[in-house]
C-alpha cells in the first residue's frame, strides 16, 4: 500500500516537473508581451517594415535589425550547406574506419567551442585577412556586383556571414551523417544492381533518400545561425543601416538586444528591444519546429522500412 | 540450348565462413532457373556472384570462374558495373527510390548512362513498364512517387526498372517473399512472359513457385549443389536423397 503511494507521488511529481517546462514557455511568452505592449500600442505592424532606429527621438523600426539577421544567415547557410554535405558524404560513405571516428569527433568538438571564442578570433585573425585579402579580391575582379562595393571594414556582414557559416558547419555535417547512415542497404544495392558507380550510388540512393533529413539538418542550422548573438555582435559592426554591399557594417536582432538593453533608457526603447525578442523568438522556434518535422519523416520512413 | 551463364568450381566467403563450396552449374539461355533450398544454404550469394554484387558487401571474397557469354567476370580488366548492367537484379524487398517519381525509377539506370534524349527515355520507360506489365496501372501517374504504388507494383516497377537497361540476363532474389498470393502470381505470370526475351535465375523459398515457373531447378544445402536438373525430373523423380527429403518436406 505504501510502495503504491509513492509510485503515484513520484508519478504527479515527475509529471509536474516536466509540464513545468511548457508553463516557462508560456510566462515566457506572456512577459514579453506584456513588455512589449508600449512599442506593440505605439507603431503597430509598422515596427516591421521602418527602417528607422532612433533612439533619441524615440522612432524605433526593426527593419534594419530583421534584414542583418536574414542575411547573415543567408550568407551561413550559402557557405555552410556544401561544405557540410561533402564532410557528411565522407564521413558515412568514403572515409576509411581510423579517420571516420577522429574526424567526426573533432567536427562535433567544432560545436563546443564558446561562441564568445569565435568572436575573439573573427575579430583579431578574420576581420584583418578579410579586410587585406579576401575583400580587395573580390572588389576587384566581381567589384561590378553591388554586393562587393563599398570600402573595406573588416567587421560586417562578410564577417559575420563566415563566421556564422564556421558555427553551424558541426551541426549540419554531424546531423547530415547520421541521416545518411540510417539509409538502408537495399537502397543501395538497388543502385548498385543498376551499375551505378560509387558516386552514383550516393547520389541516386542516399542522396535522395536522405533529402528530407539534409533538409531537416539545414533548417535547425539556421536556426542556430539566426540566434547566435555573441560572435556576430563582435564581427558584424552593429550599424542598424541596410546596405547592398556585403563589406558594409550592419546589426542583428540579436546583436541589438545584447548591445542595447542596458542603455535603453525610456520605456519605449525598452520596450522596443522587448518586442525585437519577441520577433526573433517566434522566427527561430518555427524554424526549428520545422526542421524536427522533416527529421521525423526521415526516422519515420526507416522505421516503417523495418517494421514490413 | 545456349549456355549463357557457367559456373565453375565457385567459392564465396564472408570472411572466413564459405558460403559456397565449389559450385558447378550452367544456366541456359532464355529459361527459367530456379534455386531452393533451407534458409542459409547460400542460394541469393550465388545469385549475387553472377553480377558482383557480393563483393560490395565488407570482407567478402569470391574465388572460381563465372562465364558469361564464354568470358570469366572476375578476371581483373572486368568492370563490375558493366557486368551488372547485363546481369539485371530484383530483390527480395522492392526497394524503389522513394524521392523519384514512377518514370524517374526507371528512368534511373538509363540517365547513369547519361542517356537525355525524352523522346527516347519516354519510349524506353513505357515499353518497360509494359513488359513489366504495370503500364496500364501507371500510365495515368507516371510523376506520382514509386512508393505510393502496392507492395507488388512496387516489385513489378523495380522490375521495368531492371529491364529498362536491356540487361541479358536477369536475377529474382525471393522476389514473392513480402508479397501477397494475387500479386505473386502477377509476378509469376510476368516471369514466364520474361522468359522469351531473357535468361532469368530464381531464387524461391517456395518449391511450388519453382515448380511453376522454372524450366531448371537446383537444389542447393549448407552451401553446395546437391542436384542440378530439369524441373520436372527434380520433382518427380529426384536422384538424391536429400533433395527428395526437402521437396517432400521432410526437414527446411
Amino acid at each position: 500500500m505504501k510502495i503504491k503511494f509513492v509510485d503515484l507521488g513520484f508519478k504527479k511529481a515527475t509529471t509536474v516537473i516536466a509540464l513545468s517546462v511548457v508553463a516557462l514557455v508560456v510566462l515566457l511568452v506572456f512577459s514579453m508581451a506584456l513588455r512589449s505592449m508600449p512599442a506593440i500600442r505605439k507603431f503597430g505592424w509598422h515596427f516591421l517594415f521602418t527602417g528607422t532606429w532612433d533612439p533619441v527621438k524615440e522612432i524605433f523600426g526593426a527593419l534594419p535589425f530583421i534584414y542583418g539577421t536574414v542575411v547573415s544567415s543567408a550568407l551561413a547557410l550559402l557557405i555552410a550547406v556544401p561544405v557540410s554535405i561533402g564532410i557528411a558524404v565522407y564521413l558515412a560513405e568514403l572515409a576509411p574506419s581510423y579517420i571516420k571516428q577522429p574526424l567526426s569527433f573533432l567536427i562535433e568538438l567544432l560545436a563546443a567551442i564558446p561562441s564568445v571564442v569565435y568572436g575573439l578570433w573573427g575579430i583579431f585573425a578574420l576581420a584583418p585577412f578579410l579586410r587585406g585579402s579576401i575583400q580587395p579580391f573580390l572588389s576587384k575582379y566581381f567589384g561590378f556586383l553591388p554586393i562587393f562595393q563599398g570600402e573595406f571594414y573588416g567587421v560586417g556582414m562578410l564577417t559575420a556571414g563566415i563566421i556564422l557559416s564556421i558555427m553551424i558547419i558541426p551541426t549540419i555535417s554531424s546531423i547530415s551523417r547520421e541521416v545518411f547512415l540510417a539509409v538502408p542497404f537495399s537502397q543501395r544495392e538497388a543502385a548498385l544492381a543498376l551499375g551505378s558507380t560509387r558516386w552514383e550510388t550516393i547520389r541516386l540512393a542516399v542522396l535522395g533518400y536522405a533529402r528530407p533529413g539534409v533538409l531537416g539538418a539545414v533548417i535547425l542550422g539556421l536556426g542556430r545561425a539566426l540566434g547566435e548573438t555573441m560572435a556576430v555582435t563582435m564581427v558584424i559592426g552593429n550599424r542598424p543601416e541596410i546596405s547592398a554591399s556585403l563589406f558594409a557594417p550592419s546589426y542583428t536582432m540579436a546583436s541589438v538586444i545584447a548591445n542595447e538593453f542596458t542603455e535603453a533608457t525610456g520605456d519605449l526603447y525598452l520596450s522596443a528591444l522587448v518586442e525585437i525578442g519577441l520577433i526573433l523568438f517566434f522566427v527561430t522556434l518555427t524554424v526549428n519546429v520545422i526542421a524536427r518535422m522533416l527529421i521525423w519523416k526521415v526516422a519515420g520512413n526507416v522505421k516503417g522500412e523495418m517494421r514490413e | 540450348m545456349e549456355e549463357r551463364v557457367k559456373v565453375s568450381n565457385l567459392n564465396a566467403y564472408f570472411g572466413n565462413a564459405r558460403a559456397l563450396k565449389g559450385i558447378n552449374i550452367a544456366i541456359r539461355e532464355k529459361m527459367v532457373t530456379a534455386i531452393i533450398g533451407p534458409s542459409g544454404c547460400g542460394k541469393s550469394t550465388f545469385i549475387r556472384c553472377i553480377n558482383r554484387l557480393h563483393e560490395v558487401v565488407p570482407d567478402t571474397k569470391v574465388s572460381g570462374q563465372v562465364l558469361l557469354d564464354g568470358k570469366d567476370i572476375y578476371l581483373p580488366d572486368v568492370d563490375p558495373i558493366e557486368i551488372r548492367r547485363k546481369v539485371g537484379m530484383v530483390f527480395q524487398k522492392p526497394n524503389p527510390f522513394p524521392a523519384l517519381s514512377i518514370y524517374d525509377n526507371v528512368a534511373a539506370g538509363l540517365k547513369l548512362n547519361g542517356i537525355k534524349k525524352k523522346d527516347y527515355l519516354d519510349e524506353i520507360v513505357e515499353e518497360s513498364l509494359r513488359r513489366a506489365a504495370l503500364w496500364d496501372e501507371v500510365k495515368d501517374k507516371i510523376n506520382a512517387s514509386g512508393v505510393s504504388l502496392s507492395g507488388g507494383q512496387q516489385q513489378r516497377l523495380c522490375i521495368a526498372r531492371c529491364l529498362a537497361v536491356k540487361p541479358e540476363v536477369l536475377l529474382f532474389d525471393e522476389p514473392c517473399a513480402s508479397l501477397d498470393p494475387i500479386s505473386t502470381a502477377k509476378i509469376e505470370e510476368l516471369i514466364l512472359e520474361l522468359k522469351k526475351y531473357y535468361t532469368i535465375v530464381i531464387v524461391t523459398h517456395n518449391m511450388q513457385q519453382a515448380a511453376r515457373v522454372s524450366d531448371h531447378t537446383a537444389f542447393f544445402l549448407l552451401g553446395e549443389l546437391i542436384e542440378f536438373g530439369k524441373t520436372q525430373d527434380i520433382f518427380t523423380a529426384p536422384k538424391d536423397k536429400k533433395t527428395e527429403d526437402y521437396i517432400t518436406g521432410r526437414f527446411g
